[in-house]
């Protein structure tokens, strides 16, 4: 729908073709960095990285459900930052589920960590969330100055997230489980780890030498790629699949939709609210009303509205903007009130979903994390002088 | 004698045994699991607030990212359910009915309970002391709502027995 939603734009002159060109061309490099890091992600399923991951969750966990937490809290922490969001949410949040079901633990406590950190240790890096990406290249911050900013924020929300879980859930936490029966555990999929890691350093190394950090996750997705074809293990078409085309037609076509609404009035708008200034209650302020804008109208559109409004303001305000939009959609079921309204119209049909208790916990989680993470990066922009 | 016998993962075998020791040979029993919906539904979500990923119209199943794992998720609740009720009635070691029920926990107990002549349940809150804490927000609204005698059970020995609380107007 977006797709021709920008056609419209451009065709009835709400955005002229340089303008429209002009952001795709901004747009290009972000699009192909994201489809290596989906291309990577799928390809280290393929490998059998989260059938192991759930094998070792299970082994470690040793029955206790409070320790199966803590487990899923570390993989669904690593594999957001590292493998992107969508990973967590397609790939880790079905084995986690399994793994729970395994060992006789109530699921509800670690698939709900999934949902949630999918979203909060989406800080990290510039791969972890699209719209870490898209804040990335306005933010003209290098891949590790943008790590390094963000390590404690993300820390920082991770910790509390797991505080309000442990007390939110401790009557499932204390329902016990039993230890997995002893089984052959699943070969690691050494090539996909290793390759995993040298992708992160080839980040750190891109970044340091002014090479855009994109053509490391390509390296690192074709060196499975190549592997996995070799061995047959999947097909040039599965590869495709797996980059997700519409999906990235979706994101340019709704940057160009947004830069026409942006520059049709909503600037004016919205500008007065935005506040100048790096210090901790500008931060603040920042981080809140992205938090709100991503829950009213999703986080992608909200980060796309608010980057041209804060880019000007410098590093810290771009990244306190990012904290809310990627923290922020914890709090309502779905992510925003927009997509939740699309599902109630188009799933008009479908079982009820208990949407009390997810919004309780998003209640008790959000401002908390989002509190925590602002203090923390206001914390690392002081400490290392500024964005 | 229709005897229901709630199944809920952690607690459990504690139900099983007492369903053994407590009701006549020639019981009636229902083994009864019920998937909480907000669980898949919780996955479901997720996947809906990935903006642009999925695609709803689409005919045939999704493949890849556009695959909601909701879906997968409700697909391994019911087997591991299937399981759940078969480790339970190995452990019975009698004949029963399996039920397996999807959506509001607390709700589809108290409805599976309808024209039952006992259900049997575990406590589900803090078992660390006596008291009414011992009972979670679900068992609560069952034992509240139930329509029929229900027998509650400790999951494990239950603690020790610390002096209750003195009774109203108590004075020394």
């Amino acid at each position: 729908m977006a797709v021709p939603a920008a056609v419209l734009v451009i065709a009835t002159g709400a955005l002229s073709l340089d303008d429209a060109l002009a952001e795709a061309e901004r747009l290009g490099p972000v699009i192909g960095f994201l489809a290596a890091v989906l291309v990577l992600a799928q390809l280290c399923d393929d490998e059998g990285l989260f059938q192991a991951c759930g094998a070792w969750m299970a082994r470690t966990a040793a029955g206790r459900p409070r320790r199966l937490l803590a487990q899923v809290f570390l993989a669904a922490s690593a594999i957001t930052a590292v493998l992107s969001l969508d990973a967590t949410v397609v790939l880790l949040t079905p084995v986690v589920f399994a793994t729970a079901a395994r060992i006789g633990a109530r699921p509800k406590p670690h698939v709900y960590a999934c949902t949630h950190l999918s979203n909060t240790a989406s800080l990290l890096l510039p791969v972890s969330n699209l719209t870490n990406l898209l804040a990335f290249t306005a933010s003209g911050l290098s891949f590790t100055r943008f790590a390094a900013l963000m390590a404690l924020p993300w820390a920082a929300a991770i910790g509390v997230e797991y505080l309000v879980f442990r007390r939110f859930f401790a009557t499932d936490l204390d329902a016990g489980a039993r230890a997995p029966a002893a089984v052959e555990p699943p070969p690691l999929p050494l090539f996909a780890l290793v390759t995993v890691g040298c992708t992160l350093a080839g980040f750190v190394l891109t970044s340091a030498v002014g090479v855009d950090p994109a053509w490391a996750a390509l390296a690192g997705a074709l060196a499975l790629a190549v592997r996995a074809l070799v061995r047959r293990r999947t097909t040039p078409r599965a590869l495709v699949r797996a980059a997700s085309v519409p999906f990235l037609a979706f994101v340019l076509a709704l940057g160009i939709v947004v830069l026409a609404v942006v520059d049709n009035g909503l600037d004016d708008a919205l500008g007065h609210l935005v506040p100048d200034g790096t210090g901790l209650p500008e931060l603040l302020a920042l981080a809140g009303l992205a938090a709100v804008l991503a829950n009213v109208i999703n986080n992608l559109p909200a980060v796309l509205v608010l980057l041209p409004l804060t880019a000007p303001s410098g590093p810290g305000a771009v990244l306190a903007v990012l904290l809310g939009v990627n923290i922020g959609p914890n709090l309502t079921y779905a992510g925003s009130l927009a997509t939740l309204l699309w599902r109630r119209i188009v799933h008009a049909h479908d079982g009820e979903v208990e949407l009390k208790e997810f919004t309780r916990l998003g209640v008790y989680a959000v401002p908390a994390s989002l509190a925590a993470a602002v203090l923390a990066l206001w914390l690392s922009l002081t400490v290392t002088g500024g964005g | 004698m229709a005897v229901v016998v709630w199944i809920v993962e952690g607690t459990w075998p504690a139900c099983v045994d007492a369903a053994r020791a407590h009701t006549p040979a020639d019981a009636d029993i229902v083994l009864l699991h019920v998937t909480p919906a907000d669980v898949p539904g919780a996955a479901h979500g997720a996947f809906a607030g990935l903006l642009g990923r999925g695609h709803p119209g689409a005919h045939r199943p999704a493949e890849g990212w556009g695959r909601d794992p909701g879906t997968r998720l409700e697909h391994v609740a019911a087997a591991s359910a299937r399981q759940l009720l078969q480790d339970a009635a190995d452990r019975l070691g009698r004949p029963c009915a399996r039920t397996e029920r999807t959506g509001r926990v607390e709700r589809e107990v108290v409805a599976a309970a309808e024209g039952g002549d006992l259900l049997i349940l575990a406590r589900d809150g803090d078992r660390t002391h006596l008291g009414p804490h011992s009972l979670g927000p679900a068992a609560r609204f069952v034992v509240d709502h139930a329509p029929c005698p229900v027998l509650l059970v400790w999951p494990e020995p239950a603690p020790g027995l610390p002096a209750p609380p003195p009774p109203p107007g108590h004075t020394d």
